[in-house]
């Protein structure tokens, strides 16, 4: 098979900003191809925003290397931004304008043409389920309504690359899984996603490569399922003792599964049977309030790299 | 399948970045004054209300007490050209604080602008040019109705115009690069209203010459837009007499203040859009 050659969106070699003595992104290396959906999940101030809007061609670096679809950010950000979709972990809507000149004043932005931009609009309110609120002020929508505004607002100008930036926090369950079906059908027709997320479902549904971030550095980089497999145990067994016994249990436990990662509320058993590891337990003669078998995340992932959870 | 699946082509082909690196700066004007036409009434009624109440109660009741002529002309001729200087610089003063200050904190839209192929540059230009489309038309009202009252001689609105679009291009430049600085609606304007514009719009021999005022409060006029562009506007208008260098001074002081607020501007613009 002759090899084919991959188009590279994004490369970032050492890439750093700092903001007077705080290192907010601590040289960082990766690369993004065409079509992928590539996802940076972590803590809130891992420096993922910091990430993302240097990617947007906004934000100027400060040491390192970047290139977005093959230019430097620092001399041709708005040739970059023409062709690049942003949504912004803040909506940054106009409040005076509806909902439909929020669209379209956006699009003139891009040199847009008014007609075309007419026709576009309407696509996007069908897009993102808004078309009665086409005329409606956006101080008054929804915070969903709001986000799902700013999400079509970032596709006016069908981007190469889409960056979303925390697009499901403060979305209930319903919205955010209308949002993945969305995002899915821009992965269809080749657009670039790039997310940020402290969501590990979302990262799971979404991401088909992310990297782990931490403090301003990657801690690991892989697909969500090579990640889980390389970082975890297929299952993991949640036991609570109580506040007061998990510790005095732990030390009974050890030598049980793979791993134990003792947490304030309950204890995680790491192994590649969950049930055969209650079973055990039990046999030792000891009593979980409660227990429950459940399939590795990349919340384990995470727990494994920094000794921290992802939300905290 | 959507529409937006099934029509799509791709920025590549769709956007030619070379028109909004060109136009750019148009659009945000654009997108400015459809913000502002939101306001369409309230700007209406203030460019009309505003002339309308000063002539009638400063210019014809006030004016009605002064029975000597002021500078050789009546009253009412000589209070003209500071009002109009006034509400030029004012207008375009509302129209590049309150727009920066939304867009860098209420709504955050200069950074919404920003993530497109719109420069920080344009943004300042934008912004301006807005501001003054809205001065010019103010202005213009304005002289309608100070030609209505027979205050202002017909011959000179055209040099007039062309003052007060200076006066205000300077003055909201200044503010342009002075508003950038705020990080939240923390009062800053109540104190610049206070401590700053009033005193200027007060002492700036807008109602009386500043030759008026003792010596050790002149100081204010000299310093003061407001002054230079009211004295260059009575010179244009009925012939207030001056010292051709001061003729000369007036111009390049409201142009020097227009080119030192943009140069600021823009480094600043960019500097807290790539933070």
């Amino acid at each position: 098979m002759s090899e084919i050659k991959e188009e590279i969106m994004i490369r970032a070699k050492g890439l750093r900003k700092t903001y007077g003595d705080f290192v907010a992104v601590d040289g960082i290396d990766f690369e993004v191809k065409k079509g992928e959906s590539f996802g940076l999940l972590g803590p809130n101030g891992a420096g993922k925003s910091t990430t993302m809007r240097m990617i947007s061609s906004t934000s100027l670096r400060s040491g390192g290397e970047l290139e977005i679809l093959g230019k430097d950010p620092n001399l041709f950000g708005p040739e970059i931004r023409a062709h690049l979709g942003v949504v912004p972990q803040q909506d940054n809507l106009d409040r005076e304008l509806k909902v439909w000149e929020n669209l379209m004043t956006y699009g003139r932005f891009f040199g847009l043409k008014g007609k075309w931009l007419k026709a576009k609009v309407d696509e996007l309110l069908e897009f993102a389920q808004l078309e009665e609120k086409r005329n409606t002020k956006t101080d008054e929508l929804s915070g969903g309504m709001k986000r799902r505004l700013t999400i079509a607002r970032g596709l006016v100008n069908e981007p190469e690359i889409f960056m979303l930036d925390e697009p499901t926090t403060g979305l209930d369950p319903q919205a955010r899984h209308i949002l993945w079906d969305r995002l899915f059908r821009l992965k269809e027709v080749g657009v670039t996603l790039v997310i940020t997320t402290h969501y590990m479902d979302e990262a799971e549904q979404l991401c088909d490569r992310l990297v782990v971030m931490d403090k301003g550095k990657i801690m690991a980089e892989g697909s969500p399922a090579d990640l889980i497999k390389r970082y975890s145990s297929k299952e993991v067994l949640e036991v609570r003792f109580g506040s007061e016994n998990n510790k005095s249990a732990a030390e009974q436990l050890k030598g049980v599964g793979d791993r134990l990662e003792v947490l304030p509320d309950r204890i995680l058993v790491y192994s590649a049977n969950g049930e055969k590891a209650l079973e055990y337990i039990t046999k030792l003669g000891l009593h979980p309030i409660t227990s429950l078998v459940r399939r590795s995340s990349l919340e384990d992932v995470f727990l494994r790299l920094t000794g921290r959870t992802l939300v905290d | 399948m959507s529409a937006v699946q099934n029509n799509w082509t791709g920025a590549k082909t769709l956007v030619d970045p070379r028109v909004p690196i060109r136009w750019g700066a148009f659009y945000v004007a654009e997108f400015r004054i459809r913000n502002m036409l939101k306001w369409l009434s309230a700007i209406i009624a203030f460019g009309l209300g505003n002339p309308v109440l000063y002539l009638l109660s400063i210019g014809v009741g006030i004016g009605s007490m002064v029975k000597q002529q002021i500078d050789g002309v009546p009253y009412l001729t000589f209070l003209a050209p500071a009002l109009l200087a006034t509400a030029a610089i004012q207008g375009a003063m509302d129209e590049v604080t309150f727009p920066t200050i939304e867009g860098f904190v209420w709504t955050r839209v200069f950074y919404s602008m920003n993530n497109t192929a719109i420069s920080s540059k344009q943004i300042v230009d934008g912004v301006m040019i807005s501001a003054i489309t809205r001065c010019f038309l103010q202005v213009l009202l304005y002289e309608l109705i100070l030609a209505l009252f027979g205050a202002v001689p017909l011959g000179s609105i055209a040099v007039l115009t062309i003052a007060s679009l200076l006066a205000g291009w300077g003055f909201a430049a200044l503010m342009l690069s002075v508003t950038v600085f705020i990080k939240d609606d923390d009062g800053f304007f109540a104190i610049v209203g206070r401590f700053i514009l009033t005193p200027m719009f007060m002492f700036s021999g807008t109602y009386f010459p500043l030759t008026a005022l003792p010596i050790w409060l002149q100081w204010i006029g000299w310093i003061s837009p407001v002054w230079h562009a009211t004295d260059l506007g009575r010179a244009l208008s009925y012939g207030h007499k001056i010292e051709p260098w001061l003729l000369v001074v007036h111009v390049v002081y409201l142009a020097v203040l227009g080119v030192i607020g943009m140069l600021t501007a823009y480094p600043q613009f960019k500097k807290r859009l790539a933070e």
